[in-house]
């Protein structure tokens, strides 16, 4: 009984996620046209000049934050040569993209596919721990009751306000004594952590999460912790992915704390290293295609994760705040 | 029937590692900015000897020039680039939501894109169309006689400002459209039959009801601006407007990797994170009294 119930309440818990894209199936089609028929409601009164006011605005502003990115896709494939001497906006006399990809991928020694390996370790691995644990905390603060509950969630609030750069630099004396900067774990071990995470994931299990299911798997005889990996974790997988988006991001843009602990470049993630090659422009005129090259690869793959992902991210904050 | 232990199991991963990687380096940075070092030696070679310093990194902190110039820099450039973002944000988030608006999918995924794009990054493509003679802007503002060095001291903050905001303002954008979803169907409809004009459901209905989601958006902007490294930090090698000391973090890191005052950068990070407290408590308190009123 209690599965049957979980799983229908986490169709519809997703539900709102599928309105953009139509996956097929009953529920989200119901949905689909649902929220269609919500919208023209809405639509009904609005005429059709300001649609296409609107409509332009927001393509002058999608120009705006799409400029780089055009910028340093058409850049990427012209001569070291094109990329002084002919307009930025337009292809140059040659294309030479491939070669330049391979260049990237090559040059210093292949040390651009280790820096890209790096990030997506630093921000694989610890997305998914820090996660974890944030959910498990958060589940534990919105559903139990035990004294010092709501001194804990004011501390960890406190903890989302502190900057990160504060303790970054406390944190490398305190490696440096155990010896742990300059290694892997250097950055691994403090993107475990996730503030924002626990603080999300308490708002999303204290709505999402009715007793009844946790009593009735009490019932069953099923241990705390199989109630909360076989029950609790399906039921938050909207907030999951969030917090794993979030955290993922997050440690992957993170510059101030590999730049305070690493010093060895082959333990650099990409921020690291393709600043690295850009400070050696003024030297070193390649590096300028170099640093253009790597500036595409690096951002190609997190521009598609971000749109295909996107809806998620949506649907996983609006539930949270629908009921929190 | 509910064991005691299970919570503090549950957290206990979460609790030892906000210990080891935030309460003791907050401890150890409160401890450090009230010792100084002193060296014996020519250099030092002679060892290392730790004082109690009393307030003395504080006051050499606050009376230093370069440091509460930076601070100031960092307020003008909050005032101005927070509010320019958050505005945006809500305007973007407003009409996306408006309904008049064609392929709001479309356009959110644009605007959201840079926030996937790591700041280091950011700035390295932004100095692409900044620096003369690589910058196709630069170019065609040249054409029509404009010229513009988005590298200069004067400019270049407001050059950085244009990076953060690019950066922020889709993120900023999405957090208040989840709010804005969150809005009961009923509502508009009950404004409707009351007869409230689009712009009356802006101001009456969607502004009141996303003030939780601008409050967070502000809080953590405000943050984030304490914080502001790598932007500059980027761009120092290639403009003569920034120095080690910029902003009030690149200074901390000035003091701490460069110069080897741990105490004056222990000093410099707290004073960063109290401030960070102060407004984010006062941009609450702010919100409170405000919803209160209406």
């Amino acid at each position: 009984m209690s599965t049957s119930s979980t799983a229908s309440s986490s169709t519809t818990t997703q539900d709102p996620s599928t309105q953009s894209t139509g996956s097929p199936g009953a529920g989200s089609g119901r949905a689909t046209r649902a929220k269609k028929k919500g919208r023209e409601t809405r639509t009904a009164g609005t005429k059709p000049t300001t649609t296409i006011i609107v409509t332009a605005l927001l393509v002058i502003v999608a120009l705006y934050f799409l400029v780089p990115v055009y910028w340093v896709i058409v850049n990427a494939t012209k001569s070291t040569e094109d990329l002084f001497g002919t307009n930025g906006f337009w292809f140059g006399h040659t294309f030479q993209l491939f070669s330049n990809i391979g260049d990237v991928l090559t040059a210093n020694g292949g040390a651009f596919p280790r820096w890209a390996a790096n990030s997506l370790l630093y921000s694989g691995v610890g997305a998914v721990f820090a996660t974890y644990f944030a959910v498990a905390a958060g589940y534990a603060l919105a559903k139990y009751e035990f004294p010092g509950r709501n001194a804990i969630f004011a501390f960890v609030l406190g903890g989302v306000l502190v900057p990160g750069t504060a303790t970054a630099l406390p944190l490398f004396l305190v490696f440096s004594k155990i010896g742990l900067t300059n290694t892997y774990w250097s950055v691994l071990i403090p993107s475990l952590l996730s503030p924002f995470g626990l603080f999300l994931a308490r708002i999303y299990a204290s709505a999402a999460i009715p007793d009844e299911i946790l009593e009735a798997g009490r019932i069953d005889g099923a241990s705390e912790m199989r109630i909360f990996h076989t029950i609790v974790l399906r039921q938050l997988i909207p907030a999951i992915v969030t917090i794993l988006l979030f955290q993922f991001v997050a440690i992957w843009n993170n510059y101030f704390l590999p730049l305070v602990m690493l010093a060895d470049e082959k333990l650099y993630p990409i921020t690291l290293g393709l600043n690295n090659w850009r400070a050696q422009t003024d030297r070193l005129p390649e590096f300028y295609q170099l640093t253009v090259g790597g500036a595409l690869l690096s951002v190609i793959p997190l521009a598609i994760l971000i749109i295909v992902l996107q809806r998620f991210w949506r649907g996983g904050l609006t539930e949270g705040s629908v009921k929190g | 029937m509910r064991s005691k232990s299970a919570p503090w199991v549950l957290m206990a991963p979460f609790l030892l590692l906000f210990l080891f990687t935030m309460v003791v380096p907050i401890i150890i940075a409160i401890v450090q900015s009230f010792l100084t070092v002193r060296r014996s030696g020519l250099v030092g070679e002679d060892g290392a000897v730790s004082h109690f310093a009393g307030l003395e990194n504080y006051l050499a902190a606050l009376t230093n020039q370069n440091f509460t110039e930076s601070i100031a820099r960092m307020l003008l450039f909050g005032v101005v680039q927070v509010t320019v973002m958050i505005v945006a944000s809500t305007i973007l988030a407003l009409l996306l939501e408006s309904a008049s608006a064609k392929w709001p999918g479309l356009f959110r995924a644009a605007y959201f894109l840079p926030y996937g794009i790591p700041g280091v990054i950011a700035t390295i493509l932004w100095s692409f169309l900044y620096v003369p003679g690589l910058s196709p802007i630069v170019d065609v503002l040249g054409w029509v006689g404009i010229d513009v060095d988005f590298l200069g001291p004067s400019i270049v903050l407001w050059s950085i400002a244009n990076i953060v905001t690019w950066t922020y303002t889709g993120y900023n954008m999405l957090i208040i459209i989840a709010q804005l979803k969150a809005i009961p169907g009923d509502i508009y409809e009950a404004a409707r039959i009351d007869g409230a004009g689009p712009l009356r459901v802006v101001t009456s209905i969607q502004l009141p009801l996303i003030r939780p989601a601008l409050m967070l958006t502000i809080i953590f902007s405000i943050i984030g601006t304490l914080q502001l490294f790598a932007e500059p930090q980027v761009l120092s090698t290639m403009s003569s407007g920034i120095n080690s000391e910029y902003t009030p973090n690149l200074s901390a890191y000035a003091y701490a990797f460069q110069y080897n005052d741990l105490g004056m950068a222990s000093a410099e990070a707290v004073i960063i994170a109290l401030a960070a407290f102060i407004l984010s408590a006062a941009a609450l308190g702010i919100s409170n009294r405000l919803g209160r009123k209406s």
